[in-house]
């Protein structure tokens, strides 16, 4: 087998185990666009435009309660700029690669697929000589597909239970079990720990600010505290 | 109309945000406060997700034993931590939410 399909094919299946969690919350979303008065098509066209769950969800919940297009997108934003730090931590990793693959792989880094792929470009040969090009951004590409494709039946099959699905089955709640997931493992030096307790206990105590602002202010508090405390120590 | 409008500036905007230190690598220095700031980017915008789904279920405060997805976010919580497993602790989540609703929690 040639390097970029080996890579391709070991990078669909490091995704796997992953989807686990990525399927019900598509189907979620689904749902609850729908729920919100959104068009079905246009429900379906955000999870290929946007392509980022958790901002698809809290859209979709803004847009029921009918708030102005200009606060949906500003919450949309905060909630995706931690991808900012995806795109950096990546970067050096496809320094070599031409404009379009990197175009192509920015549409496709998502927590999932930048969770795996980082792991791969770390754990092997730390390359990054553009004279010895290597295969790696394939893994990168199959990790980023299989998502991808996931994404997109998932969230057809959501819009087509519709209703069906009951409330009382909780896959909302996988939603949150994810970003557990995610945030929880990396939360192992004081100033991270702190930046997530002082941003979840804001976004408690301000939840009840319309438009979601309790998060937006909630992400900028602990935000600031992190660098607070890291700057102490 | 205004719909699409906002989506598709959603999706431009979360693009360019994928896409800016990847096209802007080697070409400009990333000033460190934003460096630093964006590591405690993750943290804080998932916890301020997770916190009030954990602790206003259905929108009201609850910190008691009655709160079936605080106990089982804590749970999973643990597994994530010691696993780092994404399946395990979505799996466990669910089991010990579902165990407790059968209970009648």
């Amino acid at each position: 087998m040639s390097a970029p399909r080996r890579e391709l094919i070991s990078g669909f299946k490091a995704e796997l185990p992953l989807l686990i969690g990525v399927i019900p919350f598509g189907m979620i979303y689904g749902v609850l666009a729908l729920a919100a008065g959104m068009p079905a098509g246009a429900a379906q066209a955000m999870s290929t435009i946007v392509f980022a769950g958790s901002s698809q969800f809290i859209s979709t919940q803004l847009y029921g309660i009918a708030a102005p297009g200009l606060v949906i997108f500003i919450t949309a934003v905060v909630v995706n700029l931690r991808h900012a730090l995806y795109s950096a931590s990546v970067a050096p990793y496809l320094k070599c690669l031409n404009s379009r693959w990197k175009w192509l792989l920015a549409y496709l880094l998502t927590d999932e697929a930048y969770a795996v792929a980082i792991t791969h470009y770390q754990q092997t040969e730390d390359n990054l000589d553009c004279d010895r090009p290597d295969a790696r951004h394939w893994f990168f590409l199959g990790a980023g597909l299989a998502l991808w494709a996931t994404w997109q039946l998932s969230t057809a099959v959501g819009i087509f239970l519709g209703a069906q699905v009951p409330a009382s089955w909780s896959l909302d709640f996988t939603l949150a079990l994810t970003f557990i997931a995610i945030i929880v493992p990396g939360l192992r030096d004081r100033p991270s720990l702190a930046a997530a307790l002082v941003a979840g206990v804001t976004a408690v105590l301000f939840f009840a600010l319309p438009y979601k602002l309790g998060l937006i202010l909630a992400s900028l508090v602990g935000v600031s505290v992190g660098l607070w405390i890291e700057a102490k120590a | 109309m205004n719909l699409w409008l906002t989506m598709i500036a959603i999706g431009l905007a979360t693009f360019a945000i994928r896409l800016s230190f990847i096209y802007l690598f080697g070409k400009v220095e990333m000033p460190d406060l934003v460096k630093k700031a964006l590591r405690y980017v993750p943290p804080a915008v998932l916890s301020a997700i997770v916190f009030p789904e954990l602790l206003l279920p259905g929108g009201h405060f609850d910190l008691s034993f009655g709160n079936g997805r605080l106990i089982a976010g804590v749970l999973a919580a643990a597994v994530a931590w010691r696993t780092k497993s994404v399946v395990l602790t979505i799996v466990t989540g669910m089991a010990v939410l579902y165990i407790l609703m059968a209970l009648g929690l």
